[in-house]
């Protein structure tokens, strides 16, 4: 009887599972059919083209807003962005847009072996889901497409620089030809740099060498460039004054080329003979240890006048410090504004900036350095000018002026 | 070195030893003890030694000055030939080559053009003969020209357009938060909620003034006299105003590299602090 019970009832547990089962169906149905409710509207008019004034292997892409992105069911968490080289997919997922938004920039890479390759001239297809906070309840747009990704020639956002370039190389022919026609330009006097022969005068009375450094820039920064100059200039009193002169270096382009500037002027002095080429040396590229070489250097040394000329960081103060320790006459120059204050209150004398780049010319009086100098000083009147000019407008509420000025990169 | 610096070369020796031991036993119990106590003493045996400077150059110093500028020099001489040679050239170059190092080939189309930097290197290493020197210069005019023509027109960007425009402030009123709405409105206005707007246009007209007469200060074609000077001598102060902000902002951030050396040694190496 037992065994007939247990039986009757397997079969009705079994043979009810199934209604049970349609009723959990039915009821997962009805869920659906609840949560239907809740997907949002789709994006509407979305629109691919390619991103203007880049390199390429870049698309952008715009939509209208859900109806239910801040308003409607307003469950709108983000906008997902799907990817295809083909309308039939697979698409895959390359971003997304918070809502609110209605703009996705996609960036690939340009490398074929990356995963993030957009390739140029070929076909790509987009589409835009709006997905809420629950991923799974999401509607997705239609396909859109095709759009081609494309590099540009020019970058038309960059039109102000195009014509401050134009402009500052016709005045700087302009000026240099004017220089080489025997104009006669005034430059007013710079202090730091009129102290350099001075300082090379003692070197040569105490019997003491002149210890010149480059600082940590690269051979292509601008006031490595200047600092060439000055050291072409050093080099040669030097030379002349048969001096000994120190030139510890931090990269060794630098290097390669103070050796070249300091070798043309014992040439242009008249004592070849006397160059030294290891008085250029290469030390480290590792920016604290090059201070701490050079730290020993001016202790050991004693050199009378330390000149410090480029690109300088957090060494400044650790070199300007300890050539006061050793009693040195120092002269500095540098266009990093975050180390002159700590030259100006260690050195003798500081060059301030552009006074680094003016000194190149103050000192060569060549016609090309001092034409570019005097078109600099065109240029910067341009810009009272148009500070001015610009300042009005923006104080008059025209708007158009400002913008003219607008750089986009 | 005279005798009383041996002496003192050997207290330090004696101090090192005791530290490293004293160091290794107290951390017995952890796994490779006895070199993580040398890396630690010696650390801060080289932290002092540097340290030491501030007294006199000593031979402490030196050797400190010359451990770390040899071996500065040799890691970034290996990491150049590893991550641009190696790294960066083989793979371009020779997939025999690349196989020898056990780099990946990448194989392009457009890998001959990595022949330039070669030719280019190789004519930089000239400089070494003295029959040949002479190539060496091209390298080093292309180098530099190069680099001189793409920052020429970077700095224009940055430094000049951008910045020109960033000086078309207005000064009567912000134009974000408080458009101007004219003169006589601007002052019929006025109330304890323009204290915001008085601020920012105090702040307009240091940046007006200041960007003026700092560029009047680096006009170098004309004499610094009469009002041109004056304006000059604003200039000046604006910058020396500026660099000592500068001066003690980073002040600031040095002392706290000074706090974390020192930390360094009374809690990773005295283990006084915790």
């Amino acid at each position: 009887m037992k065994h007939k019970l247990l039986i009757v009832g397997m079969v009705l547990v079994f043979g009810l599972s199934p209604v049970w089962a349609q009723t959990e169906l039915d009821m997962a149905d009805s869920t659906v059919v609840d949560s239907a409710e809740l997907y949002p509207a789709a994006a509407a008019d979305i629109k691919v083209v390619d991103k203007p004034n880049d390199h390429g292997h870049a698309v952008v892409v715009t939509w209208e807003t859900s109806a239910d992105d801040g308003g409607g069911k307003n469950n709108v968490l983000h906008y997902e962005i799907y990817y295809s080289t083909s309308y039939d997919g697979p698409f895959d997922s390359v971003g997304a847009s918070p809502a609110g938004e209605s703009t996705f920039v996609h960036i690939g890479s340009k490398d074929p072996n990356d995963g993030n390759f957009i390739p140029d001239h070929t076909d790509l297809f987009y589409q835009v889901d709006v997905v809420t906070i629950d991923p799974a309840i999401r509607t997705a747009s239609g396909v859109q497409g095709p759009v081609q990704a494309s590099g540009q020639w020019f970058n038309t956002g960059r039109w102000p620089v195009l014509i401050a370039v134009l402009l500052f190389g016709i005045l700087t022919i302009y000026f240099v030809l004017s220089a080489r026609r025997g104009r006669e330009f005034y430059i007013r006097p710079i202090g730091g740099i009129e102290a350099v022969d001075d300082a090379i005068g003692r070197a040569t009375e105490m019997g003491r060498p002149i210890l010149y450094v480059l600082g940590l820039g690269t051979a292509a920064d601008v006031a490595t460039i200047a600092s060439f100059t000055i050291l072409g200039r050093v080099a040669k009193r030097v030379a002349e004054y048969q001096t000994e002169l120190i030139v510890p270096t931090y990269d060794p382009i630098v290097m390669s080329v103070a050796q070249e500037v300091v070798k043309s002027s014992y040439f242009d002095a008249g004592r070849p003979e006397d160059y030294k080429e290891d008085c250029v040396h290469f030390v480290t590229q590792s920016q604290f240890a090059y201070v701490a070489a050079v730290n020993g250097i001016m202790l050991r040394e004693l050199p009378a006048t330390c000149v410090y000329m480029g690109k300088f960081f957090a060494e400044s103060l650790l070199l300007a410090e300890t050539g006061s320790l050793a009693g040195s006459i120092q002269i500095s120059g540098t266009d990093e504004i975050a180390q002159i204050p700590f030259f100006i209150v260690a050195c003798d004398y500081t060059l301030i900036g552009e006074e680094l780049y003016a000194a190149s010319a103050y000192l060569g009086r060549e016609p090309k350095l001092l034409g570019s100098l005097k078109a600099q000083d065109a240029l910067k009147a341009a810009v009272v000018v148009l500070a001015i000019a610009g300042l009005l407008a923006a104080n008059l509420g025209w708007t158009e002026f400002p913008a003219i000025f607008q750089v986009i990169d | 070195m005279n005798r009383s610096t041996w002496i003192v070369v050997a207290v330090v020796v004696v101090l090192f030893v005791v530290s490293w031991v004293v160091h290794a036993s107290s951390t017995s119990g952890e796994e490779n003890n006895i070199a993580r106590a040398f890396g630690v003493t010696m650390a801060a045996f080289l932290t002092l030694a540097i340290f030491s400077f501030l007294y006199k150059d000593n031979p402490f110093y030196k050797f400190a000055e010359h451990l770390y500028v040899g071996v500065s020099a040799a890691f970034w001489m290996c990491q150049g030939f590893w991550s641009t040679i190696v790294g960066n050239l083989f793979p371009r170059l020779s997939e025999g080559v690349s196989e020898f190092f056990q780099v990946p080939y990448q194989a392009s189309n457009w890998n001959f053009a990595y022949w330039t930097p070669v030719i280019l290197g190789l004519m930089l290493l000239m400089r070494l003969s003295k029959d040949f020197g002479w190539m060496s210069r091209w390298p080093l005019a292309l180098i530099v020209g190069t680099t001189a023509g793409l920052n020429f027109v970077r700095y224009l960007r940055s430094d000049f357009v951008k910045q020109v425009s960033a000086t078309f402030v207005p000064l009567l009123g912000t134009a974000k938060t408080h458009p101007w709405l004219g003169l006589g409105n601007f002052f019929s206005n006025l109330d304890a909620s323009a204290t915001g707007q008085l601020v920012a246009m105090m702040s307009n007209w240091v940046i007006f003034i200041g960007v003026i007469c700092g560029i009047v200060y680096f006009f170098f074609s004309k004499e610094h006299t009469g009002i041109f000077g004056r304006a000059s001598r604003v200039g000046i102060w604006v910058l020396m105003v500026t660099f000592g902000a500068g001066f003690g902002y980073t002040v600031m951030g040095r002392i706290s590299l000074l706090v974390g050396r020192i930390t360094f040694l009374f809690k990773d190496w005295l283990q006084i602090i915790s």
